[in-house]
């Protein structure tokens, strides 16, 4: 231990020359049991000050030495102000004192006591450190957050130890591992400790970790392992010891497999997702296509229209109510829906009625009405894209393997999708309106001689389809940019929906937007995204080679007209 | 052959015709060279480019318009057809400019840059104009052949066809923005120098192009009309009015498709090889789905299913275009939207149909488009 060495002189000679007297005599040996006492505890409070207050000093090597000790000490007292050194936001004052500033180094709290302090008041000096002190720093800060309470905050330092390991962390590891409960922390110092004993000289502690590895390990480890397989010109393996290089074969493997097994479900949940959102762009264009056999071109400014509804709502809240920020989006789920609803009916009542039985000519005006509506978008809220915030909800993601995380934002809009396509499936399905939409759908005139409203029916479904492209625009809002061409990126591939899955049936639909969802994710690391988007054009046009009608046609009498 | 060709108009049409060939062809360079430049009847330098623009785009009307007006096909991918066209004729030009680009290699500039060591395969004959030229010629129609065929066969028209032809147009110019594609990525082709040994920086060169560009336009309106006035084109015009009746009567309507389609995708192609030296610069943002659903607007204005209309659409949109993207830029999304709505709405026969319903020339027979 280092205490002796604060330790005053003066009592050091009591303690060494006289011991036999002092021994003899109780009261001067409690009196001194109590000095010793209280010296230790304040040389020790006084070390950790002095240490704290070192890492502001002018020297580098001083301040190295500070963080170095700071981390043996293990108090993580310390641990503010030696990230804000690393960040360089720990500055010092004239006296001495330590200082750590917020990042927009406007305001400023005490190192020691954690008290706010006026930053203007003081003059203020920030320690200058160089890449060596940040090695220094890097481990200390480590060491101090592998003792953390928080499972999450030994989990980053054991990651970070992953990044950087070196055999001088042998000790530190070794020691948390013995104390850690949680899981993953464990399986990531395990593999820290792999990486570190793989490089010693012991077999059995070389094989242990490359199995480890092969439990653990993700695909960082190809290089570690394609190490111990090399050979050199002649075909001689530079690792001579054939076990391990059996090992270290089947380990490669092991993980290969199961970065494969990872990248499908990757590519699987991404699909999805793509999939989900087309599903939610072109399920109001299926519906309206196959009531009216009108393709609206302007079906992806209705997408355009709910993003910007969404933030509209969202500067509202900014504006008038702050402290409810974080709840702006289930405001702006039924804003969403009214104003591309409404935008709907106004196009159907307005335009679209008098181009009946002109599916062509329909094409052209609702392109019009696009154009129009985009120019007036960029008009009201500028060109250029706006910032809709995603709320603390939908922020971060969940890491289901090593490496791959599913951010909540997507996965509440799966889910979201889920509960659209149920509802409008009910609607379709259990209410009159349901009922009138689908016989309009199968036979118009014979629809209107049973006595249904046919144009009501169309306002209305309009209005629906229109609404649920609103609910796309909310959900696209959360993963994407927000700009007056928004529509314009996912019109075409709403319409390739549509083309796939066939008129008039949700599940045509939710089958034609998953498939391409899902196939495009799959062509994308094979193919390139491009490439990819012109196989699922080609297989489309493949797939209607032999269904001309769709993937789900409706049969019966519908279907010629 | 002669006969039939001159009873495809009246002999105040040919008179028309002929007079507004001679204009383009040999009053307007006379107006050019030998009228003082302060003079009110100049035709400045600048005026040929321009002009030339506008008739190869009045050419694209007229191949959208056999396709569309008279086949009742709404194709929303000829930029694609127009871009092969200009493509081909672009490479050529690359290949003309020889090592006198920045990086003065032997490889066009952008190959360079991404720095390719060899000329792709594709790129070879591309020296030569005369294969140039043949690529110009086949290529936009093959493709639109075996698209076409494809596509007819399995019975896909309507809005599903135009749906198809969008996402075409959509796929190639995704593909034709990659770098690696190798036709120059976002910038596409530019910066030529000469065409034939002839400087594109040349007014005289400029206005032999607008010559040419008259001339052929002429033909292929010639040629366009010699089609619909035949019994091929009635059957056309059967097939669009009511594709079903034509079938039980016999007709095999896939070949008749098959052929204007190809017919069409070929007009288109010529046009885009004539634009690309006119305006200097080819690339991916001509197949942008917005370029081609504005080809059918052009048609649409002048009146469908009258070859004369498709001309004068495309005249009057882009002259429009130009006026408005110097005078008003912010609001000629709102003029063209705005003429998308109303010319579907109230004129269906364009603006041409909305004139002869007024003009006494209306009782004089029809031609049998209706």
């Amino acid at each position: 231990m280092v205490y002796h060495f604060f330790l005053p002189k003066p009592a050091c000679s009591i303690t060494g020359s006289s011991i036999f007297k002092v021994l003899t005599r109780p009261v001067w040996f409690f009196a001194l049991v109590v000095c010793f006492i209280s010296f230790i505890s304040i040389a020790e409070a006084n070390d950790f000050e002095s240490l704290l207050n070192d890492l502001g000093n002018k020297s580098r090597s001083k301040i190295k030495i500070a963080v170095q000790k700071l981390g043996e000490l293990g108090n993580p007292t310390a641990l503010p102000a030696l990230s804000a050194l690393e960040n360089k936001r720990l500055a010092t004052t004239d006296e001495g004192k330590l200082v750590i500033l917020n990042t927009g180094e406007d305001q400023g709290t005490d190192a020691l006591t954690g008290k706010k302090v006026d930053v203007e008041s003081l003059i203020l000096r920030k320690p200058r450190i160089n890449n060596s002190v940040r090695r220094y720093l890097s481990a200390a800060i480590a060491k101090l957050k592998l003792s953390s309470e928080e499972p999450a905050v030994r989990l980053e330092a054991a990651q970070e130890l992953l990044k950087r390991s070196s055999s001088s962390a042998l000790d530190l590891v070794e020691a948390s591992l013995k104390k850690e409960k949680n899981d993953s922390v464990k399986e990531t110092l395990l593999l820290v400790l792999a990486k570190i004993n793989l490089e010693g000289e012991e077999k059995s502690k070389r094989i242990e970790s490359i199995n480890n590895i092969k439990k653990f390990g993700n695909n960082d480890f190809y290089m570690v392992l394609e190490e111990l397989l090399k050979q050199n010109d002649k075909g001689e393996y530079f690792e001579e010891d054939s076990e391990i290089r059996d090992s270290a074969a089947k380990a490669l493997k092991a993980i290969k497999q199961r970065q494969v097994f990872i990248d499908q479900i990757a590519n699987l949940f991404y699909g999805l997702s793509l999939g989900s959102i087309l599903l939610l762009a072109a399920l109001g264009l299926a519906i309206t296509f196959g009531l009216m056999g009108v393709i609206n071109m302007a079906h992806g400014e209705m997408l355009m229209i709910g993003a910007y509804a969404t933030f509209v709502v969202q500067n509202l809240f900014i504006e008038y109510l702050p402290s409810f920020f974080d709840w702006y989006l289930i405001v702006a789920i039924p804003a969403s829906f009214l104003a591309s609803a409404i935008v709907g009916i106004i196009l159907e009542r307005s335009v679209i009625r008098h181009l009946y039985g002109r599916p062509l000519e329909t094409l052209l005006a609702t392109w019009g009405i696009s154009l129009v509506l985009i120019q007036t978008v960029r008009l009201t809220f500028g060109a250029q894209n706006v910032e809709v915030a995603n709320p603390f909800y939908l922020s971060g993601g969940v890491e289901v393997f090593n490496g791959v995380v599913f951010p909540y934002s997507r996965i509440v809009i799966i889910v979201f999708v889920v509960f659209v396509v149920t509802a409008i499936w009910a609607l379709l399905q259990k209410t009159s309106l349901g009922l009138q939409v689908r016989s309009v759908t199968q036979n118009r005139e014979m629809a209107a001689c049973m006595g249904i409203p046919t144009h009501k029916v169309d306002m209305w479904t309009f209005g629906l389809g229109s609404g649920v492209a609103g609910l796309g625009g909310l959900a696209l809002s959360q993963i994407g940019n927000v700009g007056p061409e928004l529509g314009r990126m996912y019109i075409v591939d709403s319409f390739m929906v549509v083309v796939l899955g066939g008129v008039g049936k949700i599940a045509g639909t939710v089958a034609g937007a998953l498939g391409i969802g899902v196939v495009n994710k799959f062509l994308e690391p094979i193919s390139g995204a491009v490439l990819g988007k012109i196989i699922v054009l080609v297989l489309i046009i493949a797939l209607i080679q032999k269904r001309p009608q769709g993937l789900f046609a409706l049969k019966g009498r519908s279907v010629d007209n | 052959m002669i006969k039939q060709i001159a009873a495809l108009h009246s002999f105040r049409g040919w008179l028309l015709s002929f007079g507004l060939l001679f204009a383009a062809i040999i009053l307007l360079p006379v107006l050019n060279i030998f009228v003082p430049e302060e003079s009110f009847f100049h035709i400045p330098d600048y005026m040929f480019p321009l002009l030339g623009k506008y008739l190869c785009y009045a050419m694209v009307a007229l191949a959208v318009d056999l396709i569309w007006g008279y086949t009742g096909i709404l194709s929303l991918g000829h930029g694609v057809f127009f871009s092969m066209g200009g493509y081909a004729m672009g490479m050529y030009l690359m290949r003309s400019i020889g090592k006198e680009g920045v990086y003065k290699s032997d490889l066009p500039d952008f190959m360079v840059f991404l720095d390719w060591k060899e000329l792709p395969w594709y790129w070879y004959g591309f020296d030569y104009f005369s294969f140039a030229l043949l690529i110009i010629f086949l290529l936009p129609g093959l493709f639109a052949f075996v698209f076409g065929y494809f596509a007819f066969r399995s019975r896909i028209k309507g809005v599903y066809f135009a749906i198809i032809t969008q996402a075409m147009t959509y796929a190639l110019m995704l593909l034709f923005f990659r770098n690696n594609t190798g036709f120059g990525g976002n910038n596409g082709l530019t910066d030529f120098k000469r065409i034939l040994g002839y400087s594109l920086q040349e007014p005289s060169t400029k206005m032999g192009l607008f010559m040419i560009t008259a001339l052929v336009l002429f033909l292929s309106y010639v040629i366009s009309r010699y089609i619909v006035k035949s019994k091929l084109g009635r059957i056309l015009t059967a097939i669009r009015d009511v594709e079903s009746r034509v079938m039980f009567s016999g007709y095999n309507t896939l070949h008749y498709k098959l052929f204007i389609w190809t017919i069409s995708a070929f007009l288109c192609g010529i046009a885009g090889a004539l634009y690309v030296p006119q305006v200097g610069i080819i690339n991916p943002s001509e197949m942008q789905p917005t370029n081609s659903i504005e080809m059918a607007i052009w048609v649409a204005v002048g009146g469908r299913g009258t070859l004369v209309g498709a001309l004068f659409g495309a005249g009057l949109v882009n002259v429009a275009k130009s006026w408005f993207t110097v005078a008003a830029p912010d609001y000629w999304l709102y003029f063209l939207g705005v003429l998308f709505i109303v010319v579907t709405l109230f004129f269906p026969k364009g603006f041409l149909g909305f004139f002869k319903s007024f003009s006494i020339i209306n009782k004089v027979k029809e031609p049998a488009n209706e």
